[in-house]
């Protein structure tokens, strides 16, 4: 049973990125590919978020259920999902160099964490490999502190109040300033 | 000098507690600021709380405390010790491992009611049963509780990195007695936010809503006397110490030996917050926990503080003990400033004590920054924790 549920979201991710590449100049036809899986798929828990396309910002709003805002910034866009359970997501999307179009970032805040199946997409056993290898190199509750090469991620808080954010070092177009993702 | 109330305990006990009144004394002498503790351990209220690694020997900084679990209604009993005690969750949560009783598993649609809650340091995965919870002379009755770990309900479908054995949680279970009486939320606990699951078989969850009278209850809310919150009394700790002993005690104002005193109130926003100022700066996402094991706050770029690396990436290991001013100010308006100092943390850790008075980290994120005051903050101050009511209905903090 979890090998499915392991294997599936990475065929279903695909196929996401794939509509993605194809329509990026009908990005209504994206938006309604994407809403028609979200009606069948409405529990399914992995559309990758973090290194994914653009794309994907959508499916998590549908997720989410969530209002959608964004900024522009000089070499990126910040687009801020807003759920109705109170859990407000940021995803940043370069607009420039090599990660252009994709999601080189992501932060949240509120009252419970968000699906990190979802947001974190392939990045998602990274997190769950270096979270245990954080408890098990010492005993004690404290932040989540991931910093590897590829990966940054860390969360804080406490049940009702939490925070993170997690992003790809090698992904951050230029100007980005780490202190810039919150 | 500091005065210390005990009566009944066992010479040896009151020995050490002697030991550690006469180092705090003489340590306080120098400071004519700091306030005289008195650390009380005798009454119906008061259980024995010790901060000794943990049943894995090596936990750094977290305060354990024995729970009697019961069948409801019941003599059917067992005592599971080191478990830890969180003032910055609620609800009491058990290995499996350690459990021996068949209680009664919660149901929805008929379907077992298991739970996902998140800590930032790892999920706790499994079913919410109802039990007796009984600490020191405290009872609460047909409490719902989670048994963690439960290899009936399969964690990786919906619950992600659960610390689910006693080498991941490093305690046998956590004591959440923190400013809340539901571990979710005082209305419903929404399907939303995937805490909540009913599961058929036992990797089928669906994620549901859960009622304020059915979800994970602080124990403390269900005592018949002395409900209205927990203080913890832990002595000042030196540097770094093998063990120090102190004590839980429940109620506020409800007993002889539980008066607020002189002590200030900090109350607490909805989410559980209250602000830290430092460097000029408010914080407003801070808080108080025993649950978390050092001093978190901002980051090096912020504090100056060189963050460690490798396998204590997160804590703060500064070449020489670097001394931190801040002010705590609650939602009241109350505010008071406080010090504390960190220390190298790989240094610290090389003691192979328990107790760190200057253990510290990066709280680890801009989104946005915050102090987490944690078991050291605890340590050398009667600190209470309010329960949410009708005068403080997000809680509070006083000490």
């Amino acid at each position: 049973m979890s090998l499915n549920v392991y294997h599936q979201p990475k065929m279903m991710m695909l196929k996401l990125s794939l509509i993605g590449h194809r329509a990026r100049s009908c990005e209504s036809k994206v938006l309604l590919a994407a809403a028609a899986l979200a009606m069948f798929l409405p529990a399914f828990p992995a559309w990758a978020a973090l290194g994914g396309s653009a794309a994907t910002v959508q499916a998590d709003q549908i997720h989410m259920q969530g209002t959608l805002r964004q900024t522009t910034a000089a070499t990126y866009t910040v687009h801020e999902i807003q759920s109705g359970s109170g859990i407000l997501v940021r995803e940043y999307v370069a607009s420039v160099g090599e990660s252009a179009g994709k999601v080189f970032a992501v932060a949240w805040q509120g009252p419970w964490p968000p699906d990190m199946h979802q947001l974190l997409g392939n990045y998602f056993d990274q997190y769950v490999q270096a979270a245990k290898a954080q408890s098990a190199a010492r005993f004690g509750r404290r932040p989540l502190a991931i910093d590897q090469p590829g990966f940054v991620m860390e969360m804080g808080g406490h049940p009702r109040s939490f925070m993170g954010r997690a992003y790809v070092p090698g992904m951050l177009p230029v100007g980005v300033r780490t202190e810039d993702i919150r | 000098m500091r005065t210390m109330r005990m009566f009944a305990v066992p010479a040896i006990l009151l020995a050490f507690a002697f030991l550690v009144a006469c180092g705090g004394g003489s340590s306080s002498s120098s400071s004519s600021t700091t306030p005289t503790q008195t650390i009380t351990s005798s009454g119906n209220n008061v259980a024995s709380i010790s901060v000794n690694g943990g049943p894995e020997g090596n936990y750094a900084d977290a305060a354990f405390v024995s729970v009697t679990v019961c069948v409801p209604g019941s003599s059917n009993c067992q005592t599971i010790d080191n478990v830890l005690v969180d003032t910055g969750s609620s609800g009491l949560r058990v290995l499996s491992s350690v459990m021996t009783l068949p209680l009664t598993q919660q149901t929805s649609g008929g379907s077992p009611v298991v739970e996902c809650f998140p800590f930032v340091s790892g999920n706790t995965w499994g079913p919410v049963q109802t039990a007796d919870v009984e600490v020191a002379g405290e009872k609460a009755s047909s409490v719902p509780i989670q048994v963690i770990g439960d290899s009936a309900f399969n964690s990786e479908t919906v619950c992600s990195a659960p610390q689910d054995d006693v080498n991941s949680l490093g305690a046998n279970g956590i004591l959440g007695v923190g400013l809340f009486a539901q571990d979710c939320n005082a209305s419903a606990c929404l399907a939303s936010y995937d805490v909540y699951y009913a599961c058929p078989s036992a990797s089928t969850c669906t994620a549901i809503t859960e009622a304020a009278a059915q979800q994970v209850q602080n124990p403390v809310s269900f005592f018949a006397t002395d409900n209205n919150g927990v203080i913890l009394e832990l002595p000042a700790v030196s540097g770094s110490e093998a063990s120090v002993s102190g004590s839980l005690i429940f109620g506020i104002g409800t007993e002889s030996n539980n008066a607020l005193g002189g002590a200030t109130i900090y109350t607490a926003d909805p989410d559980g917050n209250f602000t830290t100022k430092y460097n000029g700066t408010a914080y407003p996402d801070s808080f108080i926990d025993s649950g978390s094991n050092g001093y978190y706050f901002l980051d090096s770029s912020l504090t100056g503080i060189t963050e460690c690396g490798g396998d204590e990436s997160g804590f703060y290991c500064p070449s020489s003990t670097m001394n931190v001013s801040a002010t705590n100010q609650g939602v009241n308006g109350s505010s008071g400033a406080f010090t504390f100092s960190i220390e190298n943390a790989d240094t610290l850790f090389n003691s192979n004590d328990s107790a760190y008075s200057d253990l510290g980290g990066i709280s680890a994120t801009s989104a946005p920054y915050y102090f987490d005051l944690g078991l050291p903050f605890f340590f050398g101050r009667n600190l209470y924790t309010g329960l949410q009511n009708a005068t403080y209905p997000n809680g509070y903090w006083a000490y």
